[in-house]
């Protein structure tokens, strides 16, 4: 247990540190690279040809591997940049606050591609591209939170006023979604009897695949997050010794001051 | 201390009282707008009056915040309130006086815009029914909640460069529970349905959002004066 406790406060320390994360996270990125390839080599082969046809929607169907992925991690997406933003609040660490920023265009973008596919999901199966259903909407309003978080940080000069704003707006949202969610549920349900996300056992040669590129996404998601991530550090650190050395600019400014 | 606060408060919004006016005015404004624009009929107003009501006064509520926040902003008196009271005392003071000053007066002229949109509007022979003390109490409800929420995006954007429409982009879409329950309590009305649920669940906003934003207000508070 102290072993434990140990390794998992290291952990936290050396997250909380630009320098270790960006020396760290060159090494991932192939790996993460690698797989994330193979799983949506795999996972698109097997979700585009191999599984079935749907004996009502027909080939719409396959709309489907790519729509539900999105909407997982544009949620999951919302979720870790509360996450964030409390650890930031609470313990001050500067990389949860980057992180925070990092996420945020990249679950915009992914609430964006899940609109836009279960729009184009929607026009053979639903007879229309826009329906006023409770997940629809409420992932409308989650793309809402998402560019207020960006214009809200983006609005300062100051940056540690922005974190600690956006840092704010992140969390009250956070607490709104699950409202949000079940009021328009509940007005949804009050208007109209007729419900399209039924949800109905789902064959298991469909469920592989969505599994695998659920996974894809995620591993993609991660590749985005470190990629963003990286560029923020540099963006915020670009005075620190350590990051002009790794980008091969230390020499001759430092030459030049200390000259 | 919150006493001393909210007199403060009101003292400034009524030196200041033709500003205090002009939601007011964007209220009846806005809502009279409809009628030209989309048809005067009076069968055609009714189903839309709710929906209509709702969104100016969200929109009233949200651009008269300024007036609270802005002026103690920019000339440092809202650092001095900080220093002198605790940061959920000071955003309790200005919801309170904001609501007062502005959410109240909606709720009180909101009858005339229910004539204005035929909301009491029976077809030749129907029994003629009064929904405009439903009304009132849906916007009465909902008001306060209103001020509670826009507070926070208020006071997240003091120090921003840009503002007006940024508190608009934020809040809006924290917005969207209210509106839903407000207008469907003015729509279940006119159905001849039962809206005590919807009363319910808007009263439960309120004093979720009663508990919980001061102190988020107050903290975005402290953050726009660091």
């Amino acid at each position: 247990m102290a072993s434990f406790s140990k390794t998992a406060g290291r952990w936290f320390h050396q997250l909380g540190s630009p320098k270790w994360f960006y020396q760290k996270s060159v090494k991932w990125l192939p790996w993460l690279w690698i797989s994330c390839l193979a799983l949506f080599a795999f996972g698109l082969y097997y979700s585009l040809w191999a599984s079935p046809v749907d004996y009502q929607q027909g080939n719409s169907v396959r709309i489907m591997y790519i729509h539900v992925p999105t909407a997982v991690l544009s949620m999951v997406a919302y979720l870790a940049m509360a996450v964030c933003a409390v650890i930031g609040m609470v313990w001050k660490m500067k990389m949860s606050f980057m992180a925070m920023r990092a996420l945020a265009p990249i679950g915009a973008a992914f609430t964006l591609i899940c609109l836009f596919t279960g729009s184009l999901w929607g026009i053979p199966t639903w007879g229309t591209w826009w329906e006023w259903d409770a997940r629809m909407t409420s992932e409308l309003v989650l793309l809402f939170l998402y560019l207020g978080f960006i214009a809200l940080h983006s609005s300062f000069s100051d940056r540690t006023k922005a974190d600690n704003a956006a840092a704010i707006l992140a969390i009250v949202g956070a607490i709104n979604i699950p409202i949000i969610y079940g009021s328009v549920k509940w007005w949804n349900t009050l208007h109209q009897a007729y419900s399209v996300t039924k949800k109905g056992a789902i064959d298991p040669q469909m469920q592989t695949p969505l599994f695998i590129m659920i996974a894809a996404f995620y591993v993609l998601f991660i590749i985005l997050v470190i990629i963003r991530l990286r560029l923020e550090i540099m963006n915020r650190e670009a005075k620190a010794k350590w990051l002009q050395q790794e980008v091969g600019l230390g020499q001759e400014s430092n030459a030049g001051a200390n000259g | 201390m919150f006493l001393t606060l909210l007199k403060r408060e009101l003292m400034l919004a009524r030196r200041n009282w033709v500003a205090v006016l002009i939601p007011l005015f964007f209220f009846v404004i806005v809502v009279s707008l409809f009628p030209f624009a989309v048809s005067p009929e009076a069968e055609f107003l009714q189903q839309i009056a709710a929906g209509v009501v709702w969104v100016a006064a969200l929109l009233a509520v949200l651009l008269s915040l300024d007036l609270f926040y802005r002026g103690d902003f920019q000339d440092g008196s809202l650092e001095q309130l900080l220093i002198m009271a605790s940061p959920i005392q000071v955003a309790l003071s200005k919801v309170t006086a904001h609501w007062l000053v502005t959410g109240l007066p909606l709720v009180l002229i909101s009858p005339l815009l229910a004539g204005l949109m035929h909301l009491n509007y029976a077809p030749n022979g129907a029994v003629e029914m009064n929904h405009t003390p439903i009304m009132m109490l849906s916007l009465l409800l909902g008001t306060p909640t209103m001020c509670l929420l826009g507070a926070i995006g208020m006071s997240l954007s003091l120090a921003a460069s840009r503002n007006g429409m940024l508190v608009a982009v934020m809040i809006l879409p924290l917005y969207v529970p209210i509106l839903i329950f407000g207008s469907s309590v003015i729509t279940a009305s006119l159905a001849n349905s039962g809206y005590n649920a919807q009363i319910a669940i808007l009263a439960a906003i309120l004093l979720f959002a009663l508990v919980l934003t001061p102190y988020t207000t107050g903290k975005a508070l402290k953050v726009a004066v660091s």
